[in-house]
């Protein structure tokens, strides 16, 4: 029978523990016991996928969809998804969710006293091309406090799913935005200890795709788990 | 050359603002074959706390154990209505709950048929990647050489196997324990 190739292992220190203490919430979630390792079968390198006729093109333009454009800078977030051999994942879907520009969710457990807009959900969705390429416009999200500890504060981010090729290649991840000063005290963005893994998740102001007198282009690639060894033809 | 997975991050509280518009609890779609079954748990946190804010996703093969995706070239037949995909927030008792059939066996490391099980993801606040896990069936004779439950201690194995509810004819619970002695196991795939 067929050998099924296995995805390749992340290098040390390249993904969070699951127990990182200065961030609470993980200290009575973490799974306590050492997780078992398992060979890939043909449950983990297949995974869901969804034709391109469930995404809307209007889902990727977070500043539609109300009665009048949403408060906040605009911003056009763009890239591609490859994978760990730099192959485009095409026709992937691509999920965001992001509060506003006041620092603010569209979601009830949100009691942030920041105001809500109308003209905003914070909700988008895409699917990647032959390239892998992908493009949301969107508004800037705002910082905001949580409990974590005295005077905590949210790096501004937004909140990114992927689906990739097979159930082993799923992801859900957090961008951010270049220069923000309340990165190096964020527990969310510093549970990865390697520095340059953790640097990956800043987006890079884009020139190319600003849009003159109309909102500024961010970068942001993303790269999902690559097989170990080239897949054989069939 | 190779590049590195780009890190991955805890899904936070938010993340129904992102992801409801593919919540998924009824797999099964018109003309599917195969045993119905509904499948219901709790997820619990270090101190016996139900979890609010976790997300459930789902993963299967259909009741002749082929997946919907190209890599399965198995000669089994594929059904339009089954698509082997769901996903479940948990409610504010930390429960959730699907329906779907009961898959087929699909085939193991060792070249014998793993026993049919379905590969669950979880997201929640307070958790900074997934967690991989499997849902096994009781009553099921091929549990005893699976392979993937032989690589799991005797006594935890039960974690991984859904429990009939008394007097159902066709319902399941599963739940997941974060931590402690009742700890749910969960799969490393290097994830």
């Amino acid at each position: 029978m067929k050998r099924v190739a296995p995805y390749r292992a992340p290098s040390p220190g390249t993904q969070p523990n699951h127990l990182h203490p200065p961030y609470l919430s993980s200290i009575k979630r973490a799974p306590s016991k050492p997780q078992v390792p398992i060979p890939y079968t043909l449950s983990e390198v297949t995974g869901p996928s969804f034709g391109t006729e469930i995404v809307s093109p209007q889902a990727s333009d977070l500043t539609r969809g109300h009665s009048a454009e949403p408060l906040g800078e605009r911003i056009i977030v763009s890239g591609r998804v490859i994978d760990e051999n730099s192959r485009p994942v095409a026709n992937t879907v691509v999920e965001i969710w992001q509060a506003n520009a006041a620092g603010r969710y569209r979601h009830e457990v949100d009691q942030h006293n920041a105001p809500l807009d109308p003209n905003f959900t914070g909700s988008g969705h895409a699917i990647t091309d032959a390239e892998g390429r992908y493009r949301f416009v969107t508004i800037r999200p705002g910082e905001y406090p949580w409990r974590n500890h005295y005077n905590a504060w949210r790096a501004a981010h937004i909140h990114f799913s992927l689906f990739g090729p097979a159930f082993a290649t799923r992801l859900v991840t957090q961008m951010y935005f270049p220069g923000d000063p309340l990165m190096p005290y964020d527990p969310i963005f510093n549970c990865t200890a390697d520095e340059k893994a953790r640097n990956r998740l800043i987006s890079r102001f884009d020139w190319e795709t600003t849009i003159p007198d109309q909102a500024l282009g961010y970068r942001f690639d993303i790269i999902l788990r690559g097989r170990e060894a080239t897949p054989m033809e069939e | 050359m190779s590049l590195q997975a780009t890190t991955s991050q805890t899904v936070g509280p938010f993340f129904k603002i992102g992801l409801q518009w593919l919540y998924r609890d009824n797999l099964v779609g018109e003309g599917v074959s195969g045993e119905r079954v509904t499948i219901q748990g709790r997820i619990f946190d270090g101190d016996g706390v139900p979890v609010p804010d976790a997300i459930v996703e789902i993963w299967q093969a259909n009741a002749h154990g082929k997946y919907a995706h190209p890599e399965d070239t198995q000669d089994k037949p594929l059904e339009p209505g089954f698509k082997g995909y769901g996903r479940v927030p948990a409610n504010p008792e930390g429960a959730f709950r699907f329906v779907t059939i009961k898959p087929g066996p699909v085939p193991g490391p060792n070249g014998k048929e793993q026993a049919p099980h379905i590969a669950i993801s979880i997201f929640m606040r307070g958790v900074l990647r997934r967690l991989v896990t499997r849902i096994y069936f009781p009553d099921e004779p091929r549990n005893a050489a699976d392979y993937i439950l032989n690589l799991v201690e005797p006594a935890r194995r039960p974690t991984l196997i859904a429990k009939k509810i008394a007097g159902g004819l066709s319902g399941l619970e599963w739940n997941v324990v974060l931590q402690g002695p009742d700890e749910t196991v969960f799969f490393d795939l290097g994830l």
